[in-house]
């Protein structure tokens, strides 16, 4: 049976890992291979860099990081962040990214999405949806960094991407973000039954009982999670563990 | 030794190579699209991502069609994903001819399948960990499990008219060929660069292995 993903993610800017990264014997917690290799260690199914480089000069690092992670780890590795076009992301799957997630420029220009799942494949293409609730049922897009509603449908704009070619859904509630009051659970289900491409449930997680929840009640196919990992609090093998206890199938 | 990852300018194939030089580093890896050099090679590596029209067409235009099919008939020769998909006949994908070297074609997952226990539907592409039973013994099986998983990205199966061929097979909605083994050919449907332990032990295995 296919296994929930357990999918770790690492804000990276200029090339350094922000956030600590708060593991037992960590030589330098800001080394994105370093910690890219600790969580494979663990189990990671998937590892997600986020590039939240913001000056242009230095945007060409993240290449060069994911040309080290990926020689070095062997498990799927998305890159997020400041894609803008397709050349964009054939750079990053030719430096050994598997897939490449776009968020504000897909909002921009739909056309981007369809574009580039025609030339590289959907299966290399996440459409990252930062989602906010405005009314009961209903959640909007929201873009640069949840700061601008793009007065889009967050369902029906999960809707949309399937059909220009997107091969996944990264979804994230803005509300639940970095609330550790868990994931967003009606949002969450309700874009996992709209679509038929996998979610990526994000945005929230304080705890193991959350990560199960997303899967569970969420229905996602995945759940990302940054701080619970990064700070030690706990592993992703605990993680698995937890979610393997509750009857979900993992890979342990 | 000299191992060619064959280059027709479809997906990463990057991470195959690297992935190759940690398992054998020793072993001279280029990803090449000259069909001397895969001609010239000890062992061949058919990687492939994307659409089966596009990996076809570009495999045509970059001359490299013979080669690979001549590779295929004599020396180590392992597929991936589309690499694996492209030894058979008929592509639901773009309805086009692979490169007809094994009996099959290639359906899409079927939508009516797709129903989950829980009432929500399984989610193609076919993207994640999965396990594959092995249904032989095969040197490329050697010191992996009996349904270890490996991870997969795909939204077409193969499906095998011989089921000799068949050295794996994976369940999702519906059980599917998920390897194939004949003479010198090993292919599989999963990305053995992308499974971590078990992955590379394939690949190792492969880089070892004497048809």
């Amino acid at each position: 049976m296919l296994a929930k993903r357990i999918i770790p993610c690492l804000d990276v800017n200029a090339g350094r890992v922000v956030k600590g990264v708060n593991f037992v014997e960590l030589r330098d917690a800001g080394d994105p291979v370093e910690i890219a290799r600790r969580y494979d260690d663990q189990g990671a199914d998937e590892i997600t860099f986020l590039d939240i480089t913001a000056s242009s000069d230095d945007r060409d690092i993240i290449l060069h990081i994911v040309e080290a992670v990926a020689s070095q780890v062997f498990i799927p590795l998305t890159v997020g962040g400041g894609v803008r076009q397709v050349d964009d992301v054939r750079r990053l799957l030719n430096a050994g990214a598997d897939k490449v997630s776009m968020n504000t420029a897909a909002v921009n220009n739909p056309q981007l999405v369809a574009d580039a799942s025609a030339r590289v494949g959907a299966q290399c293409i996440v459409v990252a949806v930062d989602a906010k609730q405005t009314s009961p049922g209903r959640w909007e897009v929201f873009t640069h960094g949840g700061r601008k509603n793009a007065g889009l449908d967050a369902i029906e704009w999960a809707r949309t991407v399937e059909s220009l070619g997107a091969g996944e859904i990264l979804l994230t509630s803005m509300d639940r973000d970095g609330t550790k009051a868990g994931f967003d659970l009606a949002l969450t289900r309700a874009v996992a039954d709209a679509v038929g491409i996998p979610v990526i449930a994000s945005g929230g997680v304080g705890n193991l009982q959350h990560l199960a929840d997303g899967v569970t009640e969420g229905r996602a196919d995945a759940v990302l999670a940054a701080s619970i990992f990064h700070y030690g609090e706990f592993t992703v093998r605990q993680a698995k563990e937890y979610m393997r206890a509750r009857g979900i199938e993992v890979r342990l | 030794m000299k191992v060619v990852v064959v280059d027709y300018g479809m997906g990463n194939l990057r991470s195959v190579a690297k992935a190759i030089e940690h398992v054998a580093p020793t072993a001279e890896v280029r990803v090449s699209s000259a069909a001397a050099e895969i001609r010239a090679a000890d062992r061949v590596v058919v990687p492939g991502q994307g659409a089966m029209p596009d990996c076809m067409r570009e495999l045509s235009a970059r001359g490299l069609r013979d080669a690979v099919i001549r590779a295929a008939a004599e020396k180590p020769f392992l597929g991936i994903c589309v690499g694996l998909q492209m030894l058979f006949g008929h592509a639901e994908e773009g309805n086009v001819m692979g490169l007809e070297i094994l009996p099959g074609r290639v359906p899409r997952f079927p939508e009516a399948a797709m129903a989950a226990p829980d009432g929500s539907r399984l989610k193609v592409p076919h993207m994640g960990w999965n396990q594959v039973h092995q249904a032989e013994a095969h040197p490329l099986w050697d010191g992996i499990a009996d349904d270890a998983r490996f991870y997969f990205v795909h939204s077409y199966y193969v499906e095998p008219l011989d089921p000799e061929v068949i050295a794996g097979s994976t369940h999702y909605g519906i059980p599917f060929t998920s390897a194939i083994a004949r003479a010198n050919i090993f292919a599989v449907q999963f990305h053995p660069e992308k499974s971590a332990q078990a992955g590379l032990r394939l690949l190792g295995n492969f880089m070892r292995w004497n048809p």
